[in-house]
């Protein structure tokens, strides 16, 4: 990637990495079979690839191959996991609780299950995005089924304490599903080992193809069951029907095999580019603040408010030239600011501030001296545009102005 | 989202950029929008007594690009003109001017609203 295109939004999705997309290209054309063909060879070199595949996944995160079940991505994994699990475990209770940090794709999917009779708790978390662990053991009812909890944020790269949650969910015999996309091949992530017992990410944030996701559904000790939400042909072992994604899963593997072999390495990289970025920024700039905890997050993200600046303008100063997203209102079709950051405590005007830098594999250094120039440049030139940094330098208590909202 | 070539020039190089003295009894500050809401705009116009006329204007705005354009053109549309032309000025016309897309037509709005709350002011101190 050229300097004049600067791309720090991998949480958004990574590029692939060259090698996965290597290993996919032969099943487009050569191996095109059908891996439930199970009659003539094309099908058998199709299985042969999804088991390597589910191998190669399942060994990212310490499962068992028949523990991973693929999907079009994470978005989906959310929805059979928490309606899957509501469907199966109704006759055992209909509450679960969740964050209000959580993914669209968990609140969303919880929304629904609120309309279909369940009753779903929405947990506030400290201001440091981190969960209250005795409040989510306090909201645990005997109709509770399921804590839904993301391994890491995807706005502020927050990581939750997992092992403390599942131990918690383990005494009170409540089932524990997170959503781990942001986390998978980045950080170690072993659900088994923590007592996670769903758990849902995807290729496309590792380096690998989109549209090939997996959930992890634990089969012993104990074993879990989700009602399907796709029906069909019965494919992986009847919890989600459709022909399998054969190049997909065949990159989706690669890309763990690399993520596994990589990650130390990436991870030590990433984050002191990470660093360098974030503490560049404190230094050169006034009146700029880190959401999130600083100490339990993932190693390539930062997210930061620049105040009295508003992000999408502040984005439009170099946007032509450097990809990073924002927790501004105007970034979204809602008008409404991030409620991610929201749910941490920060006012609106600072979640209207707010730009979200996610570095990774492929960042180089000079892109990162780069980015920090144009930053402090365009955040300079919007806060010599900005009334309310006027006001703010001039002394004016903003909280006293009566402002006319609109 | 893709902006308009008028957005871009505006944000790129905002006309009128700046900050009268608003204790001069013939210059006028629109102050609107919130910090919350992730728009203020600071609209100010000076005034020939005499005349009626507005010989200079300023703004500061804090916001997107769009609120940074809109409140850009306003201060170009209405320096020449009288204050009564300046009230006369409708969001939409900006709408049109800069092409704005629906979700930012509140963008127009604030800058129509900062016109005039920078006329009434003016007005206010003229009567005061």
């Amino acid at each position: 990637m050229s300097v004049s295109k600067i791309y720090l939004d991998n949480n958004s999705t990574t590029p692939c990495d060259p090698r996965v997309v290597d290993a996919m290209l032969p099943y487009f054309y050569n191996h095109p079979g059908n891996a439930a063909s199970r009659n003539h060879p094309f099908g058998w070199e199709a299985e042969d690839a999804v088991d390597l595949g589910r191998e190669q996944v399942a060994d990212l995160i310490g499962a068992d191959p028949k523990e991973i079940i693929f999907t079009s991505g994470a978005t989906e994994s959310d929805n059979l996991a928490l309606k899957g699990v509501f469907e199966m475990y109704s006759r055992k209770g209909n509450h679960i609780i969740t964050l209000k940090t959580e993914h669209k794709a968990v609140i969303d999917s919880c929304h629904k299950i609120e309309k279909q009779g369940g009753e779903v708790t929405y947990l506030d978390v400290k201001r440091d995005g981190i969960v209250d662990l005795e409040m989510l053991e306090a909201a645990i009812t005997d109709k509770t089924i399921l804590v839904s909890v993301m391994w890491a944020n995807n706005e502020t790269g927050v990581i939750q304490p997992m092992k403390e949650i599942a131990d918690i969910c383990q005494k009170h015999g409540v089932l524990l599903f997170s959503d781990a996309t942001q986390a998978v091949g980045k950080i170690p992530v072993k659900p088994k080992e923590v007592g996670v017992h769903l758990m849902a990410f995807t290729a496309h944030k590792m380096y690998g193809p989109k549209g090939i996701g997996a959930l992890y559904v634990s089969r012993k000790k104990p074993r879990v069951k989700v009602t399907a939400q796709i029906d069909g042909g019965g494919h992986e072992r009847g919890m989600r029907s459709g022909t399998l994604n054969v190049p997909g899963i065949v990159g989706f593997g690669k890309a763990a095999q690399l993520a596994k072999a990589e990650m130390t390495a990436d991870a030590e990289r990433v984050s002191a580019l990470r660093n360098k970025l974030e503490s560049a920024l404190l230094s050169q700039l006034e009146e700029v603040y880190v959401n999130g905890s600083k100490d339990e997050r993932m190693p390539h993200v930062t997210n930061l408010s620049f105040k009295h600046v508003e992000g999408e303008g502040l984005m439009m100063t170099f946007n032509q030239n450097i990809a990073v997203s924002s927790g501004s209102a105007c970034t979204s079709a809602s008008l409404e600011p991030s409620y991610v950051l929201i749910a941490l405590g920060l006012g609106d005007d600072l979640a209207h501030s707010s730009i979200r830098f996610s570095l990774g594999r492929f960042t180089t250094e000079e892109e990162v001296d780069v980015a920090i120039k144009m930053l402090v440049d365009g955040v300079n030139h919007m806060r010599a545009l900005s009334p309310i940094w006027e006001m703010y330098k001039e002394g004016v208590d903003l909280e006293s102005v009566e402002w006319t909202a609109h | 989202m893709a902006y308009s070539e008028k957005v871009l020039d505006h944000f790129k190089n905002p006309r009128n950029v700046g900050t009268l003295d608003k204790a001069n009894k013939n210059v006028g500050t629109g102050l609107v929008g919130a910090p919350e809401c992730g728009d203020v705009m600071r609209l100010q116009i000076e005034v020939d007594e005499s005349s009626g006329e507005i010989v200079d204007a300023k703004f500061k705005t804090f916001g997107c690009g769009s609120a940074i354009a809109s409140s850009s053109l306003a201060t170009e549309w209405i320096k020449g003109k009288t204050v009564d032309e300046a009230m006369a000025i409708d969001n939409m016309d900006i709408v049109e001017e800069l092409a704005l897309p629906p979700v930012k037509i509140h963008c127009s709005v604030l800058a129509e609203d900062a016109i005039k709350s920078a006329i009434k002011d003016y007005k206010t101190k003229q009567e005061g």
